[in-house]
């Protein structure tokens, strides 16, 4: 006997949708919140692009609305972070930090994608001290300073908007010589006088490693090669994600890049389990779409386990009129 | 909802506060989303390590010196000190065993120094 029918691990929108369904569906999910808990709309300040809300609603907020919605309809939700899952043997085993383990007949997983750094080294050591990837957290401690920000993209183009409440300047540097960002976005971006571009560069170092600060940043043109130092006192990193799924692999198909590959719909290539979400999309990754996708989820898995119990009750039943002529 | 056994540190009480034993302290703020998701974390751990670890929170906002003293620029950062000394630090988000083992480490240091 399994403990659930259902676990799902992640509560942005992709869990938190898929939690929903679920407990609409009164299979009484379990929903394993994880670490980055809200995902990281839990990062973002205003969104403008959930519909039904004409003025646009903070992110926070967002999340913890559609984790009261999931809790008013029965769904468990539960702190904490998963340690390891054992999706070879069934039902599934999840075990989590504390030690604690659970099993599920069918699973969701919504683990997301989190912040890529620029793996040089310099980047994580100065984390916390100079180096962030999140503007919301930390724009606060660059008051009247001068900072950078790398990337190109919406997420790169909102920080950096954001960062000019704060900062004196801000330097966007990009690998290319154009943005990726939508044109809303670039708009907004082009039109800030605190922002300035470098463009087909990327940062090669951030010094100070040894003062425990950053102080500057050393700047390499990708087409000409030459180096360039820029003092500052800040960098945020907005280079994109990475999907959460270090848990999963050996155990299911991941791509090249580390996502997890759904086909037909939701489903993974292991039969009970299903994903949502930035875990699995890296070419919407949309608040909304990461939503519809758990709803996608939800619903798989809810025929999933139909199916089930129609062959149990048909192995039941074959049982009971083989059994007593035996 | 925070627990009654989590001290608030103020710039002016930091230095004293932190003097003896060990003591974990929370650098946070109201718009900080991630310190608000690991507030329950530095919960649970002050009622499980009461009478063996300071715990503490300090909010950045209206407390700018000692954050500054120690250099943070990010938050939640979580500094674990040792009769006055930094010993150890967390930034960003963190798993309530990876503060226990790391709280763990400075007690066992702590009680072989005695």
């Amino acid at each position: 006997m399994s403990d659930r029918k259902v676990i799902i691990i992640g509560s942005g929108p992709a869990g938190l949708t898929a939690a929903l369904y679920t407990a609409r569906a009164n299979l009484k999910p379990l929903l394993i919140e994880g670490l980055e808990a809200g995902g990281q709309l839990m990062l973002t300040t205003m969104v403008e692009n959930w519909p039904g809300f004409r003025d646009g609603i903070m992110g926070p907020d967002l999340m913890t609305e559609m984790k009261a919605q999931a809790e008013r309809f029965g769904t468990d939700i539960i702190r904490g972070d998963v340690m390891s899952v054992d999706l070879r043997n069934r039902p599934f085993t999840i075990r989590l930090g504390d030690g604690k383990t659970m099993t599920a007949d069918s699973l969701i997983i919504a683990t997301g994608a989190s912040a890529r750094w620029l793996e040089i080294g310099s980047d994580r050591k100065l984390s916390g001290h100079g180096v962030s990837t999140c503007a919301t957290c930390d724009g606060y401690f660059f008051r009247g300073k001068p900072i950078a920000v790398a990337g190109g993209g919406d997420s790169a183009m909102e920080e950096a908007i954001y960062l000019t409440r704060f900062a004196t300047k801000v330097t966007v540097i990009h690998r290319r010589d154009s943005l990726r960002a939508s044109k809303i976005m670039q708009d907004k971006a082009f039109a800030n006088p605190k922002i300035e571009f470098i463009w087909d560069s990327e940062i090669a170092d951030i010094s100070d490693v040894a003062r425990g600060e950053v102080t500057g940043i050393v700047v390499r043109n990708l087409k000409t090669g030459t180096l360039t130092q820029v003092p500052l006192d800040g960098v945020f990193i907005a280079i994109g994600h990475t999907p959460n799924t270090e848990l999963f692999r050996g155990q299911i198909e991941l791509d090249e890049t580390g996502y997890i590959v759904t086909r037909d719909g939701s489903r993974t290539s292991v039969p009970g389990v299903f994903a949502a979400g930035d875990v699995q999309d890296h070419i919407y990754r949309q608040a909304v779409t990461a939503a519809g996708s758990g709803c996608m989820a939800a619903i798989d898995a809810e025929r999933y386990l139909e199916g089930l119990s129609v062959a149990v009750e048909a192995t039941d039943a074959a049982a009971y009129s083989t059994g007593p002529q035996a | 909802m925070a627990s009654d056994k989590i001290k608030i540190f103020t710039d002016s009480t930091f230095d004293a506060e932190i003097k003896n034993g060990v003591t974990l302290v929370d650098f946070w703020a109201e718009w900080c989303g991630p310190c608000l998701r690991l507030a329950p974390t530095v919960d649970a751990l002050a009622s499980e390590y009461d009478g063996r670890v300071t715990v503490a929170k300090m909010n950045v906002d209206e407390n700018p010196n000692v954050p500054g003293r120690f250099m943070i620029r990010g938050i939640p950062t979580l500094l674990i000190f040792k009769n006055g000394q930094l010993a150890d630090q967390i930034v960003g988000l963190a798993a309530k065993e990876e503060i226990a083992r790391k709280l763990d480490q400075q007690l066992v240091r702590a009680d072989n120094a005695d």
